[in-house]
């Protein structure tokens, strides 16, 4: 093997494409005459009966083909993902305002939404539970409450020298992928079904679509070439749209699309789960934490989904880089009347860390001391103690003390603390704040089996070479990554690789490409597939051309056997004429993990990714307005197996992150509709919004885990990074009333929410003096 | 059902006659019509940015713009300012710093920044995230494409290529 391409910037493999408009999404493939458009009607109801449903007007309205009903669903109905829960069409009563009622389909769309509109419908209405508190006070849960514990936390927060509790309210987030979900259903022979969709899980969106159609996977191919952003929001959420329109495509035996527009997408699909998140802490007088009590609540919605995965994940990171002697930790996945809250980058992860985030700021202005003191001093032990995890993880290779040191010092932390702290005594109206966040996050998928992946990789004999993987590409470049992992197998050029689009028919059984794991996964999958061959290549090498076999090296498009050289093209033209397979599926299982859900306890992650970030706002006290005026990031991607992308995704991530906490707000009306489905009242971070001055930096260092290349998950982490803007806004918040008292600030922390939590810091310190 | 009417106008070029919905956007006109698919539809809202053509020479919203409303206008999508050669030196920036990551906001960001070089060539980064804050991208933060238009004026400036 060489490396030539893994550890190298290469361009996206569809970069030249993405900039001219040739990239090909779902909506932009040329579809056959006669193809029809499918128009998914929505419950204005958030919890009712339905008592009747009178779609004769729809029917008869002009260019309709089809209508159809959960009655008319030929297989099962419900295509919950994991648990069931998730009617393709609704059975009966609805559950949450934008829940599917019925599918129509005509000639264009607005011929189907016209129809769609003719619908005579009548309800019962029923009790909504709309928020986390009246769940939890009328017990409407996903599971039973469950725990992690650790130690004995009740014992020793009585005996803390120091106790402290606090609240934070978590809103959610919605993906806001540019492309909205689509599908487009094409009926075959015998009833088959092709589909492409824009979906991160292309397998499991051909088992449903095979439930809903009564039919088996065999029957089904799903095909994704690539998505315009996903984020999570197309791993269960892109299921729905392409079931619908298998059944329309069902009912007409003609092929249809079915595309959401941005306020249908934002109001039928699932979102970042909002939390609440309740602590009560003990620590000691340097600000060492004895003990913690958390109870994480979390907004599911109406249905399961993905919910207690991504509850299981806050739980994880309730710890985030800090070690826990005595914890309880506590999870609630409340049941409410709202869409089902899905997959976002991080699942879950980023509101488990917040909680302890706040602990950490709230002890340190308790004590006086600096939170970033407060930070070090709680990190994980390097040295075999204090490294325990409440889940029995053992965190072994902590390398945040030596991270943060290193950002503390190429972000001037303590210099510019002085500076603003004279800023703020000097400023009235302008305030600034300073914070840095660190972060630990646990690369894996939670639930153990889903870590697997599958690869076919083809070689002809001219020498080029086709690539397959179970991954889906969504913008973060793994196609690219996992090329330049098999370029680098063969010792070829990347150009003599082609990606494939992801299809069912060549690798089944896949996971989502999800958790991060997209290129542990598949890299380490169609490196197999790519080892495989070349076993047989070398077994070859021995037997004809008299080579050592262990001795066939390959690099730079040339095989070297021996004293031979030979072009990679020339040897595989051999290898075939003696009749070898040049074809290889290949596969991967993440070793070492173990977790044993009945304990809570175990080894749930392969390995820990890293990062810190240091950001610095301004608030405006009058107005509650903010900005980010500098962030620095240092960020721990093992060693890099391409430098421009994994920047890509660590720039992304903290961008998103601040989306999420301090812009974009969902807001749901009293009766349960979300008022916020569009983007003129759901603000997504624009380029005038991305700090000023922006350092990004990367950990030099390599993963301690045998994975592709000693590299480590980008995907999700980065977005954590955003913390520190977030507990930035606070301090300057706490600056207005002596940095004494601790703000109540929940997220996203829009202008709104700063200007009252800065009245209320104001009145809080006046009714003290 | 609905009304229709026969625009004629010149796209990246080449003289079109079409008989349009009176309701049709321009996006849609492009994307359907003429097969110009480029052009992507974000939001339909006027706030994504993902739709920007050029109408009459200056930017606008394919989806707040009506396909009867451009009768004798020139039009110039992304597939034209690619064939004309027009920004090669900014897409090849985009493609050097990863500016694009899913690539959906890309043709409508790369037809914003187009314009920016001609109206601001002196343009800095403030006047740059600025002037782009019209065009949403959820992937790649801003930054690398911050970068690359700003490497782009800087080699425009320098009367050379960015390479
Ligand atoms: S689709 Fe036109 S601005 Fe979003
Ligand atoms: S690259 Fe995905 S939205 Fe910009």
């Amino acid at each position: 093997m060489s490396n030539q391409h893994m550890g190298k910037a290469v361009p996206h493999d569809s970069a030249a494409k993405h900039v001219t408009g040739q990239a090909i999404y779902i909506d932009d493939i040329v579809l056959p005459a006669g193809h029809l458009h499918g128009y998914v009607s929505m419950s204005p109801k958030a919890h009712a009966q339905i008592t009747s449903m009178d779609l004769s007007a729809v029917r008869t309205s002009p260019g309709v083909a089809a209508v159809i009903s959960a009655t008319d669903v030929p297989g099962a109905i419900d295509i919950g993902p994991v648990l069931p829960g998730d009617p393709v069409l609704a059975d009966g009563w609805v559950e949450y305002a934008g829940q599917a009622l019925f599918a129509v389909a005509a000639g264009t769309e607005s011929e189907a939404r016209a129809a769609a509109k003719r619908a005579d419908i009548t309800y019962d209405d029923l009790d909504a539970i709309l928020d986390i508190e009246t769940a939890r006070a009328q017990g409407s849960y996903i599971v039973e409450p469950y725990a992690i514990t650790v130690g004995d936390a009740q014992a020793a927060l009585a005996k803390s020298a120091n106790q402290l509790s606090g609240k934070l309210a978590i809103g959610g987030q919605d993906h806001f992928y540019l492309e909205g979900q689509v599908a487009v259903a094409m009926p075959g022979e015998d009833g088959d079904m092709l589909i492409y969709s824009s979906t991160q899980h292309p397998s499991e969106l051909q088992h449903l679509v095979a439930k809903v159609l009564g039919k088996s996977s065999k029957d089904v191919t799903v095909e994704v070439r690539r998505m315009g952003g996903a984020f999570g929001g197309k791993e269960t959420q892109a299921a729905p749209v392409a079931c619908q329109a298998a059944l329309l495509a069902t009912a007409t035996g003609r092929v249809v699309k079915v595309r959401l527009d941005r306020d249908d997408d934002m109001m039928a699909t699932g979102k970042r789960h909002p939390f609440h998140v309740n602590w009560r802490v003990g620590f000691d007088a340097d600000g060492v934490l004895d003990a913690a009590a958390f109870d994480y609540l979390a907004d599911c919605g109406y249905s399961p989904d993905l919910s207690l995965a991504i509850l299981d994940r806050a739980l994880f990171h309730a710890d985030n880089g800090y070690f826990l002697k005595n914890a309880l930790i506590r999870g609630f996945a409340c049941k409410t009347n709202k869409v089902s809250m899905t997959a976002f980058r991080g699942f879950g992860g980023p509101q488990g860390m917040l909680g302890i985030e706040a602990v950490i700021d709230d002890i340190a202005r308790h004590l006086g001391i600096d939170r970033l003191d407060v930070t070090k001093r709680n990190l994980y032990g390097r040295d075999g103690t204090r490294d325990a995890t409440p889940y029995g993880q053992r965190v072994e290779d902590n390398i945040l003390p030596e991270l943060i040191d290193q950002l503390e010092a190429s972000s001037d932390y303590r210099q510019r603390r002085t500076e603003i702290t004279a800023f703020n005594a000097s400023h009235s109206h302008l305030k600034r704040g300073l914070a840095l966040t660190p972060l630990k996050f646990g690369i894996s998928f939670t639930a153990t089996f889903l870590n697997q992946a599958g690869a076919l990789v083809h070689v002809y004999n001219d020498g080029s070479i086709q690539l397959n993987h179970g991954g889906t590409e969504m913008g973060q470049g793994l196609n690219t990554k996992v090329a330049q992992v098999v370029a680098d197998e063969f010792g070829v050029p990347l150009d003599a690789i082609k990606i494939t689009a992801t299809h069912t028919g060549k690798v089944p059984n896949t996971s989502a490409t999800a958790a991060s794991s997209g290129t542990d996964l598949n890299g380490m999958a169609a490196r197999d597939a790519a080892q495989t061959i070349k076993a047989r290549l070398a077994a070859f090498a021995a037997e004809q051309l008299g080579a050592d076999g262990e001795n066939l090296s390959y690099a730079d498009g040339n095989v070297l056997i021996g004293e031979k050289t030979l072009t990679f093209a020339g040897f595989v033209r051999q290898a075939y004429m003696h009749r070898i397979s040049l074809s290889a599926s290949g596969f991967y299982a993440t070793p070492k993990i173990t977790y044993d859900p009945a304990t809570r306890q175990g080894r749930p992650f392969f390995y820990y990714a890293y990062g810190a970030a240091v950001s610095e706002v301004v608030v405006d006290a009058l107005t509650g307005e903010h900005r980010v005026l500098r962030a620095d990031i240092l960020h721990d991607a093992g060693r890099s197996l391409n430098p421009a992308l994994d920047l890509g995704q660590i720039e992304g991530g903290y961008i998103q992150g601040l989306g999420w906490l301090t812009t974009e707000e969902l807001w749901w009306d009293g009766e349960g509709n979300l008022k916020t489905h569009a983007p003129s009242t759901y603000k997504i971070p624009a380029a005038g919004d991305l700090p000023a001055d922006f350092r990004v930096a990367f950990f030099q260092g390599e993963n301690r885990e045998d994975n592709i290349g000693r590299s480590k998950a980008v995907g999700e982490p980065p977005l954590m990074l955003a913390s520190s803007a977030f507990f930035a806004i606070r301090d300057a918040v706490a600056s207005v009333a002596g940095n004494r008292l601790n703000p109540s600030l929940d997220t996203p922390a829009t202008p709104e929410k700063v200007l009252m939590a800065i009245e209320d810091i104001k009145q809080r310190r006046d009714t003290e003096q | 059902m609905d009304e229709t009417t026969v625009i004629s106008c010149t796209v990246n070029g080449e003289a079109v006659e079409e008989i349009v919905p009176a309701r049709l956007n321009l996006v849609d006109f492009l994307r359907e019509k003429l097969d110009l698919t480029g052009s992507h539809v974000g939001c339909e809202h006027g706030v994504c940015g993902a739709c920007t053509v050029r109408l009459d020479g200056v930017i606008v919203r394919g989806c707040l713009t009506l396909a009867a409303q451009v009768n004798g206008a020139t039009i110039e999508t992304i597939e034209g300012v690619t064939a004309t050669g027009e920004v090669a030196d900014l897409q090849e920036a985009f493609l050097a710093r990863n500016a694009a990551q899913c690539g959906f906001c890309t043709p409508g960001m790369v037809m914003s920044a187009a314009e920016l070089l001609t109206v601001n060539p002196d343009a800095g980064r403030a006047e740059i995230r600025d002037f782009l804050s019209g065009n949403y991208c959820r992937c790649t933060g801003y930054q690398a494409i911050i970068d690359a238009v700003e490497t782009t004026l800087a080699g425009r400036k320098n009367g050379g290529s960015t390479t």
